[in-house]
């Protein structure tokens, strides 16, 4: 691993950090992705569980005859986000090979054109998933399916009896393996990963041939839905699918998924690196627009990491404080040399007294020194930013249109890009704030103590006693209220008593006037309180990252590298290359303004630009005189009207190159319809 | 220039000219000076047209959350790179707008240089023709072309109008010709607008007045009105445009054909040789250009370590930068390297390399899955297994299919296989769906070369490269020298009898009924059976191709071209 190319002495201690971050960071993720299917797959099992009790006591009733010929199905609805799904599916099939039947079998749209084929790939992944659970009879089965016994519902029955039986009447031993932990005659589980790419013939076949077997097979359908559930409707028939016992399961939208994802990995301070704003700008962007995959996300969030590490230096310092601490004792000159080069930092030694820039500048030991306290300060605002994020996003979330974004990811990246108190989104959603009412207000300054206590960080005791001084205050303000209430209460029984016109609209207005007086002292100006309070707190604490000092050192903020990356655009490049040579090489001749190129642009840009002008086909006469006059008039007047029409042979041949470049990239394909014309693939085009 | 031709009462019948044409009229006139101002001049217009083009385009973009999204995506235009990706997605191969328009101002342009010739004359009404002079500011200039332009589609508007109901319509829809839509105006009859050009001209020039002209001034002038439609309109506009443009199968390009050119067609010797002499241009920048992309070599080794695998995307050839990666960092590690552009390369063959030369096993497989399965297998069983898959050209003809990328991506999803590749076709990102894009988990680098693409592009039959001729001729010789005497004489007669019919372009072919007198009294056939059962020979061996003609007779053609036809039939002569 050639990491850095500067080949100084901690790039392995670079290499090293990254790599267990990542690790921490991915079993993070998975727990989390664990977690949140545990509830899904719990009532998947179950399910599973319940559906073939029956067929396990073999009752012989009527009714059951006549219930018998459903399979039960699950459905399984898991969202758009296809790529995702594999992931899901493994999990689930490991899940229920551990703790429920070792007959699972996963197939695929693409593995099933047909239903021979489909068969086929069932008995093979039946038969082999039993050879894994006890391998001692490796031969027997292996070559069973490798004779391409014929593939039919029968052969899978008798494959099944055959099974079963062994399992009955095995050795405890044997038992141990197959059958401890499954019951007794385990259900053959086939998963059907992409419902919607399955040709309907393929599953209404599959479904009406298992339903006959469904007495002596215990069948249990997953369907994988990426869409609705109505989807197996519009599939399949009303007589198909009356075969089926389905039960829909929802799992939990890729959203709800990334939002869970970007709480625990983002806004908590176990992991010390963190994304700038733009960059988790393009990630969330990519989700949003793209692919709405969580997959996708924790890659881009790795490239993220590698970038950072690979690209920056000073990234040994990336990691747990008491580590950093020990580094930053250890940091080469070289080193120092980087963190005085950091803008973040000159900015800091810019702030300071003259005989401290000096030093700083300096002394490298005196510069570790601070190195370490700034280290610190990063620190404890990324602690306090993550509890005053989530407090102020307890404001917010609740507030009507919501003006500073719904997701806490919104607010994190208004509070990133720049001080969020500057902005109007701000602005309004605090006087939305002001007009909340009491209830409200009271739960939410609630949740705000419990987050605000949930936080390590001790700075924050007097924050919270603040909060529930008000919360107290409120309170109090509550018990006043009865009074009041009865107060204005009687006021309005004496108000019936009088009837006199005139004393009536006296009382009113002295009401009135007296309301607006009471109400302006009491609640509202504790809810002003509070709402100032809040501000404050946002104002201190929500300071955007790039304002601090050496925050290089942990943000990754180069969003550019990660957008070529992940979401390139090769037309583009393509296009810009053709269309502005100058991009790319950088050379006064080809140097223009505005949209056009200068005659001395290399070959392949001057056929693309005339064949530009034509229309859907070329003649390739024309076109290689187009080319020959436009190169002649940059190499000089030197061949005058004889060469004209006896192109020189070297033109010739760099005409032809470019034109067979412009095919190879697909711009135009040679055309039957008239002899030496080629046709025009792209349309358009500037 | 092109040359009216009354022909019945009031219709004009135009005839074609190439704008090349033109230009080398001109040339003459004015010499090489003129051209050469040509060239910057309309170099300037592109510029004026494609401004203006960029305010049409912002005004289609109208969807604001398409708006949103461009903007979003396009947060981080302060690129270190600076290479455009603050282009927006929509500037870029839209279904916007074929440059006619740039043509004809092109043409305009250089029409405006000639002194007095044929524009200006006709265009008497318009006041500005007297400030028409070159070394009036190019700006003002262009505006004025512009302005003549316009005036130029108004009137053609007006005047065509009512020739055909289907064009009123489109023209009721085509953008008003305010200056703007100069550059909007649309493709849709991007083929006849010049022929209507011509017209134009044609009929200024002789100041004939057409009967349609007259009837077109009862058409209402339609721009008030439209204009507030044509926002909405454009959508769909463009979109039949597209498929007016492409499903009329008349095609108006010059008929002039290589041959005329009196040029021999370069065989792939001589255009090799031709281009090794030619000097490579900005031979330093892409020097330095390629530098840059090889500083990057450890970081792709870095990241392939780390799970992702690599495309390199850009204009020229990746091929030595990626022949640089293998020699420089993968000499001693395992790899192989696929030649996508190789025309007969497939996915079986990717595979067999892997499993014989890497894992050296002998064996066949029963499919390419099989294969990919035995593959997987090994390499999880295997942790110390490393290889390292260069492809050049993943998109070629050969490994763009969908089976064949699915198997790519599964091989390269696999952790112990690196798979590092280059892409150059504008389409190749289609290739992939969302499961194979995770698949292969990419990471995307922007490697722009502007190396020519030697190598890739040696392999395919270009239509200008005399390629298939030799090829033809010695295959030729070599089926018939398999074949009976007899069979000879029937081919040599059909070959004689298309030599002879060359010069008639309407040629169908030689019918059979025709052929089979022919070859009857030169003895060579005794039934029309037996001339079947050498005919259906000929056809398996591609020498011959049959058609059916309009009276359902079966007429007879050799599908290889004159010149080999005439090399095959003297060099029979020399054998017999």
């Amino acid at each position: 691993f050639g990491e850095g190319n500067n080949a100084s002495e901690d790039t392995e201690l670079r290499f090293a950090t990254c790599q267990s971050l990542w690790s921490q960071i991915k079993l993070e993720t998975e727990q989390i992705q664990e977690n949140l299917n545990k509830q899904l797959f719990d009532n998947l099992i179950s399910f599973l569980r319940q559906s073939h009790s029956e067929f396990q006591e073999k009752t012989t009733e009527w009714t059951y005859q006549m219930k018998s010929r459903e399979i039960p199905t699950a459905a399984l609805v898991l969202g758009v986000n296809v790529t995702d799904h594999d992931l899901t599916f493994r999990s689930l099939s490991e899940i229920l090979q551990n703790n429920f039947t070792p007959y699972i079998a996963l197939l695929e749209a693409k593995d099933c054109p047909g239903i021979k084929n489909l068969m086929q790939k069932l008995m093979r992944q039946l038969m082999n998933c039993y050879v894994d659970v006890d391998s001692l009879e490796d031969e027997d089965y292996v070559q069973v399916s490798q004779n391409r016994i014929r593939c039919s519902m029968t052969s899978i029955i008798n494959w099944y009896e055959s099974v079963t039986k062994k399992t009955d009447s095995e050795t405890p031993s044997k038992k141990r393996t197959s059958s401890s932990r499954h019951c007794q005659s385990p259900p053959v589980v086939v998963i059907f990963k992409d419902m919607e790419s399955f040709t309907t013939k393929v599953l209404q076949d599959f479904i009406v041939i298992s339903s006959q077997h469904i007495h002596e097979l215990p069948l249990v359908l997953i369907f994988g839905i990426a869409t609705s559930p109505m989807i197996i409707h519009s599939l399949l028939p009303h007589s198909v699918s009356s075969l089926l016992c389905i039960e829909l399961f929802q799992s939990l939208s890729c959203k709800e998924h990334l939002s869970t994802i970007i709480d625990k990995l983002l806004l908590t301070t176990q992991f010390p690196f963190k994304l700038g704003e733009k960059v988790l700008q393009v990630l969330i962007n990519i989700f949003l627009y793209h692919d709405f995959s969580v997959q996708n996300f924790i890659k881009g969030f790795q490239l993220c990491i590698v970038e950072h590490f690979y690209s920056q230096p000073l990234s040994v310092l990336c990691c747990q404080l008491a580590d950093a601490k020990k580094r930053v004792n250890s940091l080469s000159h070289e080193q120092c040399e980087n963190v005085r080069r950091l803008p973040s930092f000159r900015r800091y030694v810019e702030s300071q007294v003259s005989e401290k820039q000096i030093a700083l500048l300096t002394e490298d030991n005196f510069l570790k020194e601070v190195i370490q306290k700034l280290l610190e300060d990063l620190h404890f605002y990324n602690e306090n930013y993550v509890s005053v994020l989530r407090c102020l996003h307890v404001f917010t979330s609740s507030l009507p249109k919501y003006p500073l974004g719904k997701q806490i990811r919104e607010l994190h990246c208004a509070c990133l890009e720049h001080e969020v108190w500057e902005t109007e989104e701000y602005e309004s959603s605090l006087q939305l704030v002001r007009m909340l009412n009491k209830s409200d207000l009271v739960t939410i300054l609630q949740q705000c103590v419990e987050i605000l206590g949930s936080s390590s960080g001790n700075e924050f005791d007097k924050t919270v006693e603040k909060l529930k001084e008000f919360l107290t205050q409120f309170q109090k303000l509550e018990a006043e209220a009865f009074q009041e209430r009865d107060v204005s209460v009687s006021s309005q029984k004496e108000l019936q008593k009088k009837t006199d016109l005139y004393h009536l609209q006296k009382t009113l207005l002295e009401l009135k006037e007296s309301r607006r007086s009471k109400k302006l002292t009491k609640f509202e100006m504790l809810r002003f309180e509070v709402v100032d309070y809040i501000d404050s707190l946002v104002r201190n604490y929500l300071v955007p990252a790039d304002h601090k000092t050496l925050h290089e050192i942990m943000y990754f903020n180069t969003a550019s590298v990660l957008r070529g990356h992940l979401n390139a655009a090769p037309r583009i490049a393509l296009h810009t290359a053709l269309n502005n040579p100058y991009c790319y090489l950088k050379n006064q001749a080809l140097k223009s303004d505005g949209g056009s190129m200068s005659n001395k642009a290399p070959d392949i840009c001057i056929v693309y630009k005339l064949h530009l002008e034509c229309g859907r086909l070329i003649n390739l006469v024309d076109w290689l005189e187009a080319f020959s006059t436009v190169v002649m008039a940059v190499e000089g007047p030197n061949a005058d009207a004889a060469s004209s029409d006896q192109v020189d042979d070297t033109i010739h041949a760099r005409f032809i190159r470019a034109v067979s470049e412009l095919e190879l990239l697909g711009f135009i394909k040679p055309s039957k319809q008239k002899t030496d014309h080629v046709a025009r693939l792209t349309w358009g085009g500037c | 220039m092109s040359q009216p031709e009354g022909k019945g009462s009031g219709a004009l019948e135009v005839k074609f000219v190439p704008d090349e044409e033109v230009l080398k009229h001109i040339a003459d006139d004015a010499g090489i000076k003129v051209r050469k101002d040509k060239t910057q001049l309309s170099a300037s217009v592109k510029r004026f047209v494609k401004k203006l083009e960029n305010i049409s385009d912002d005004e289609t973009q109208e969807i604001l959350e398409e708006k949103k999204y461009v903007a979003a995506l396009g947060i981080c235009a302060q690129d270190s790179m600076g290479n455009g990706s603050s282009v927006s997605g929509g500037e870029v191969y839209s279904f916007q707008t074929p440059k006619r328009s740039n043509k004809m101002a092109e043409l305009a342009s250089e029409l405006a240089q000639t002194p007095g010739h044929s524009v200006a004359s006709g265009h008497s009404e318009c006041p500005e023709k007297t400030a028409k002079t070159p070394q009036s500011s190019s700006k003002y200039m262009l505006l004025l072309l512009m302005h003549v332009f316009s005036l130029l589609l108004q009137s053609k508007k007006k005047e065509f109008v009512s020739t055909t109901p289907y064009r009123l319509r489109k023209r009721l829809t085509a953008p008003d010709p305010y200056l703007e839509s100069e550059s909007e105006y649309s493709a849709s009859c991007s083929e006849e607008e010049d022929e209507e050009d011509r017209k134009e001209v044609s009929t200024v020039l002789s100041g004939q007045k057409t009967p349609a002209k007259t009837k077109a001034a009862s058409v209402p002038p339609p721009r008030n009105t439209l204009a507030k439609k044509n926002k909405e309109d454009k959508m769909s506009n463009l979109v039949e445009e597209y498929f007016e443009a492409h499903s009329s199968s008349k095609v108006l390009t010059s008929d002039r054909t290589l041959q005329k050119l009196r040029k021999r067609r370069l065989n792939q010797q001589t255009l090799h040789d031709l281009l090794k002499k030619a000097p490579l241009a900005y031979a330093a920048e892409i020097k330095e250009l390629n530098q840059q992309h090889e500083s990057l070599f450890s970081k792709w080794m870095l990241q392939l370590h780390l799970g992702f695998n690599i495309v390199l995307y850009g204009l020229g050839s990746k091929r030595n930068l990626l022949e640089k990666f293998r020699t420089s960092v993968l000499q001693d590690s395992v790899h192989i390297v696929v030649n996508g552009y190789f025309p007969s390369i497939t996915v079986r063959s990717i595979l067999n390399s892997i499993t014989e030369e890497v894992l050296e096993h002998i064996g066949t497989f029963r499919s390419p899955l099989d294969q990919l399965e035995f593959i997987i297998k090994r390499f999880k069983e295997d942790s110390s297994l490393e290889l390292y898959v260069l492809i050049h050209n993943l998109d070629s003809q050969m490994l763009r299919g969908e089976r064949s990328q699915q198997i790519l991506a599964q091989l390269s999803s696999l952790p112990s296989i690196y798979l590092i590749a280059s892409i150059d076709h504008i389409n190749a990102p289609l290739m992939w769906d969302q499961a194979k894009l995770s698949l292969y988990n990419w990471l995307w680098y922007e490697t722009t070369t502007f190396s020519p693409y030697v190598e890739e592009t040696s392999y395919e039959n270009s239509l200008l490269v005399q390629q298939s001729g030799s090829l033809a001729l010695s295959s030729l010789t070599h089926v018939l020298r398999s074949l009976t005497l007899n069979a000879r004489g029937i081919f040599r007669l059909l070959a004689q009898y298309q030599l002879e019919n060359k010069d008639n372009p309407s040629y169908p072919g030689l019918s059979f009924q025709d052929f089979y007198q022919q070859c009857r009294e030169a003895f060579l056939v005794n039934s029309d059976l037996t001339l079947r059962a050498q005919l259906t020979e000929f056809r398996d061996h591609k020498l011959i191709r049959t058609k059916r003609g309009a009276d359902g007779v079966e007429y007879l053609l050799i599908p290889v071209d004159d010149s080999t036809l005439t090399d095959f039939l003297e060099k029979e002569d020399e054998d017999v």
